[in-house]
Formats: C-alpha cells, structure tokens, sequence
C-alpha cells in the first residue's frame, strides 16, 4: 500500500506525460512546491511557466497556450485557480471551448491548518455549471494520475479537484476513468451511498460498519461529478430505495446537488446529502476537521441507517 | 461597386519590408470603407460600440491591409499565420469589416451583427467565426491570452524555427488597462522575453462614464509599460504611415514585448461621434447613418480600390 495525496499524482504525471512525448505545459502562480508542478520544472524547463502571484494571468496565459497548440495545465490552489480566475475560466477558457486542464490543489477542508480563508468547498459549484466544463473529483492517488491522463487526452476544459491530505489507496496502478463514469466498488442492497474524492474511502469504511449492523449498502464512487453516471446511479437508487451523498464539498452545488436533480427527474428517492453544511471551514488537522464538519465513516452510517431504519 | 479585395495577403520576410511598400492612400480607402460598415452593421444590429471601433479603423486596417499581419483569409488556421487578438472586444464591428474585406467570410453577414443565429456576435466569438483566434468581451484578458500564444508559438509547429517570425499582435482599449489583469500580463511577457508579442493600446481617452483620466486615471501610459520592462512607442493612431512603420519596428524589436501607444479619437471619421463619449455603446438613426456615410465615401477613393 502506498498512501499518497492525490496532488502528489499532478507533477508525477505530467513528467509521464511529456516523457510519452504528449504536448503538455503547466502554467503555475507560485505554489509549485505545493502542487507538485515543480516536478515538470525540473525536467522540462522549457514547458513550465510560472506567473507569481496572478492567478488571473495564469489561466490567460494557459488559454493561449491552448489556442497555441499546447495542452495546458494550470496550478495554483483550487481556492484561488477557481475563485480568483472565475471570470477568465468562463469567458476565455469555456465560452471558447479551450484545451485547458484546471487541476489545483488544497481543495476541501483538509487542506487543515490553513484555515477557512483556504479551505475551498465551493469549487465544483462553480465549475459544475459552466457550459462545457468536465469536472472529475479523484479518491486517491492512483485515480488521481487516471483523472489527469483522462483530462490530458480528451479535448477541451476538465476541472480535476486535487488535495493535500494523504488519502489511503482506493484503486490499483493501472486504474483508468471515463468521462461521465462512476464505479461501484462494493454492492449492496439496502442503501446506495454517492461520494467523490476523500469521502470515498469514508464511504467504504461506513459500508463496513453498516455490514456489522446487517445493512447492506451499495458503495459509488461518483469520480466523474458532470457529466454525471446518471445510469448508474439510478440503477442503484432503484434497487435500495434511499441514498446518501458524500462530499468533502458544500452540499450545495457539488455531487449532492447533482445526484439530488437526477433523483428528482427521474426517481424521487429518500436522500441525505453528508458535506459541509453552508459554513466556512476553520483551522485544525484534518482528521479533526472531517469530524467537526460530519464528514467521517461514522456520520455516514448514521444517516444511512436512518434512511433503513423507519 | 467596389471591387472585392484579394484574399490573400503575401508572405513579408522581416528583410523585404522595404521592398514593398503598401500604397497607403489604398490602406486609408480601406479605413473610410471599414468605418462606413461598423456604422451601418451597428445601425443594422440597433446596439453596438460605433465609438471605439472607429478609433481603432486606421490600426486594424493597417494590420490587416498594410502588409503587417501575415494571413490567408482562406485557410484560417494556417499554421504560419501571424496571430491578431481583439482584447478589446467590444469594438467586435472593426474585426468584423476587416475579415470581411479580407475575404474570411462573404459581406452579406455583415447585416446580421448581433442577430440570432449570426456568427458575427456581440463580442468575437472564435468558435463561431473564421480568423477570430480566441473569443474576447470581458475586457483585460486579451493581452493573457496574447502572451501565453506567444510563448506558446515559440520553437512550435514551423519547421526552422530559427525562422519562425510569427508574430501576434494584440490591440486593448485605453479604459481596458484599469483592469489589473493587463499588468499582470505585461509582467509576464516581460519576464519572458516575449520578442515575438506586440501590443497596441487604442489610447482615445474615453470610456464608457466619460474621460479615462476622469473615470480612473491612467497617468501616462506608456511610461507605465516602459517601467514594466516594455519597448515603447507612441504614435497617431490615425496616420497609417507611422502606424504600419510602429507596427514593423515592434515587430522586428528584440530582447522583450513592443507596445505602441497610439493616440486616437473616438469615434474618428464621423463628424458628430468624435470626442464624445456618449457614443461608446449607442446605435446611430438613419438620418444619422447618412450623414457618417456621407462624411466618409470620399475617403473610400483611394487608388487601390
């Protein structure tokens, strides 16, 4: 077992990449350290681009290394590649279709120490509603790496969400992900849990607990947020009957929101949406910070019981 | 009628620009002609900026009729072409009378700015229309855009590269430069040597709630882009010759980023536009269409057309 961040994956698989002779650049604002991009610098100098600090020119700049030929990657933390550079990814990276990879890091409440000026769990809200964009949210590091090869090949704008915490290992080496795919990586049938990025490990935690307690629950990992595998997350639905979503994410507007439209449409369903709940986060390690905000093994079987349990 | 233009525009190697010198009185038809659309397309459409895309007619028709920029209107995405981006994308009416006199698309769509369906939307939209590089609108991203092209046209796809003079060119908007993007940019481009971006500033001193200086000042421009580590000159934006004469000596400038500061009128060529801000985004009535059209058709004799 190797338990690594999934930010470690970013410079690790550009390297690959452009050792494979694929066309890749990465346009950073000064975190490399953080991000991993560094790791490109030091092999490619030459396809490695720092701004300083300006976020904004660094998505500007990434886009016309786009219109260039290139495929751009950018750095930065999600906080600031989102937030910051909102405008410049909608009107200059989307509106235009552009092949650039926004894939920063310290996305969530477990960037820890930080504190809430830096946890960002409004990202896939963001980027989840722009016109064009693919979102894909990795659970570990191997899907990570997986997530970053997809967004590489695929033409046009991907947000892939990186974090700082080690994440334990969810998928093998050579695991691959799909636009608008989902895995189901463990069966059941009293209940269907949803999650995305670090909760899938929690996610499958609480399935273990709920097995003690003779509840059956389906496990999804829901790594592809839009487009969403709505068939197989509706396939599921049918079956248990009541679904609980897991997000280290607002529950507005990331995947709770996503899998809450598609059971509207298509099958109303009893749904507990577990995520930060319309609050800024706060300092604090992030084992400490995923219990105070409800997002560990245990808040999940505890919501999911409640749906079983009536 | 006027003829329709040739659609090609011939390969200029840096060493021959003085064999070629462009019949300038034809450059300035091309203006007057260029104007004559962006007031009509505008009156047509019922909304547009007649105003900044006026004071941007000399620039844009020099660029693209003066043997400055390197194109082929009939294979838009040539891969020696030189790169032009419209930062100032409001002034979408100027780009689209050049691409249309350049033969990227037929006049007939010039009558459809901003109707549905039209690839000549309100602000350039690349995945609509032939020769628009990148879309454009939201005002201080262009010059971004520019400078990561740049880097990234840089030892590319052309085989000597050591021969590789693309160039791209990228026009703002004075007010434009309030937005603290364009200096993060100019740092960039700066930082990286970029001999192969130039940049002009359409400096008509005007914007949308009145004078620059009034609304935000910008102190002097081009001093502030010298201290970011820029070439500098500083022309009128109106006289062709020193225009295409910039244009060349940014382009063959070594060692970093040119700008041009060129100093023009708002709503140059049209007697009752010029100098007022009132004009930056308003539709002009028919009696009003006339007297422009009026103004400007004499300007349209030049000898080359």
């Amino acid at each position: 077992m190797s338990n690594k961040a999934t930010r470690e994956a970013l410079g690790e698989t550009l390297v690959e990449l452009a050792d494979e002779g694929v066309d890749v650049v990465a346009v950073e604002a000064d975190l490399s350290k953080s991000t991993t991009t560094f790791k490109l610098a030091e092999k490619y100098e030459e396809r490695f681009f720092n701004v300083g600090i300006a976020e904004a020119n660094m998505m500007g700049v990434a886009a016309g290394l786009a219109v260039a030929g290139k495929i751009a990657f950018t750095g930065s933390f999600a906080v600031f590649a989102t937030g910051r550079a909102y405008d410049q990814i909608r009107n200059t990276v989307c509106y235009a279709g552009l092949n650039v990879k926004i894939t920063p890091t310290h996305a969530g409440i477990t960037v820890g120490p930080d504190g809430g000026s830096h946890q960002m769990n409004e990202d896939l809200a963001l980027m989840r509603v722009l016109p064009g964009m693919r979102v894909l949210v990795p659970a570990d590091y191997h899907s990570a790496k997986a997530a970053i090869r997809l967004a590489a090949a695929t033409p046009g704008p991907f947000y892939v969400r990186l974090g700082r915490a080690t994440l334990p290992e969810v998928y093998p080496a050579d695991a691959e992900l799909e636009v608008g795919g989902a895995n189901v990586l463990r069966t059941g049938t009293d209940v269907t849990i949803v999650a995305c990025g670090v909760m899938v490990a929690q996610a499958l935690a609480a399935a273990d607990l709920l097995a003690a307690d003779d509840i059956s629950a389906e496990v999804i990992d829901a790594y592809s947020i839009k487009p969403l595998d709505e068939d197989t997350v509706l396939r599921s639905v049918r079956k248990t009957g009541v679904v609980v979503t897991c997000e280290e994410h607002s529950i507005i507007g990331g995947l709770g929101s996503a899998v809450a439209e598609v059971l509207a449409e298509h099958a109303p369903r009893k749904l507990i949406r577990i995520g930060v709940r319309d609050v800024f986060g706060t300092s604090g390690e992030p084992d400490e910070l995923m219990a105070h905000f409800g997002l560990t093994a245990a808040d999940i079987k505890l919501a999911a019981s409640s749906l079983v349990i009536r | 009628m006027r003829d329709v233009p040739p659609a090609r525009a011939s390969y200029i190697h840096p060493h021959d620009w003085s064999a070629t010198m462009p019949d300038f009185s034809a450059v300035q038809a091309k203006a007057a002609r260029m104007r004559i659309d962006i007031v009509e397309m505008i009156a047509e459409a019922g909304s547009g900026h007649p105003g900044g895309s006026l004071s941007a007619a000399d620039i844009v028709a020099t660029l693209y009729f003066g043997d400055v920029l390197r194109y082929d209107a009939s294979q838009p995405f040539w891969p020696e072409r030189d790169r032009f981006i419209l930062s100032k994308g409001h002034a979408a009416p100027v780009f689209y009378a050049a691409l249309a006199e350049a033969g990227y698309f037929g006049r007939e769509h010039l009558s459809t700015l901003r109707k549905l369906g039209s690839m000549l939307q309100g602000h350039p939209d690349s995945r609509k229309m032939p020769g628009v590089e990148v879309s454009t609108g939201s005002l201080g991203q262009g010059l971004s855009i520019a400078s990561g092209l740049a880097a990234g046209l840089r030892g590319g796809e052309v085989p000597e590269p050591s021969h590789d003079d693309r160039t791209v060119y990228c026009l703002l908007g004075d007010g434009e430069l309030q937005e603290g993007q364009v200096w993060e940019a100019a740092m960039f481009a700066a930082h990286e040597d970029l001999s192969n971006l130039v940049a002009i500033v359409d400096h008509n001193g005007l914007q949308i709630d009145g004078a620059c200086n009034e609304v935000m000042c910008l102190g002097t421009v081009a001093d502030k882009f010298r201290a970011f580590g820029w070439h500098v000159t500083e022309i009128d934006g109106h006289d062709v010759d020193a225009i295409r004469g910039a244009l060349l000596a940014a382009k063959a400038h070594t060692g970093g980023p040119a700008m041009i500061v060129a100093h023009t009128v708002k709503g140059k060529g049209v007697s009752f536009m010029e100098g007022d801000a009132g004009w930056h985004g308003k539709s002009p009535s028919a009696e009003q269409v006339a007297i422009a059209v009026a103004e400007l058709t004499p300007l349209t004799e030049g000898s080359a057309s």
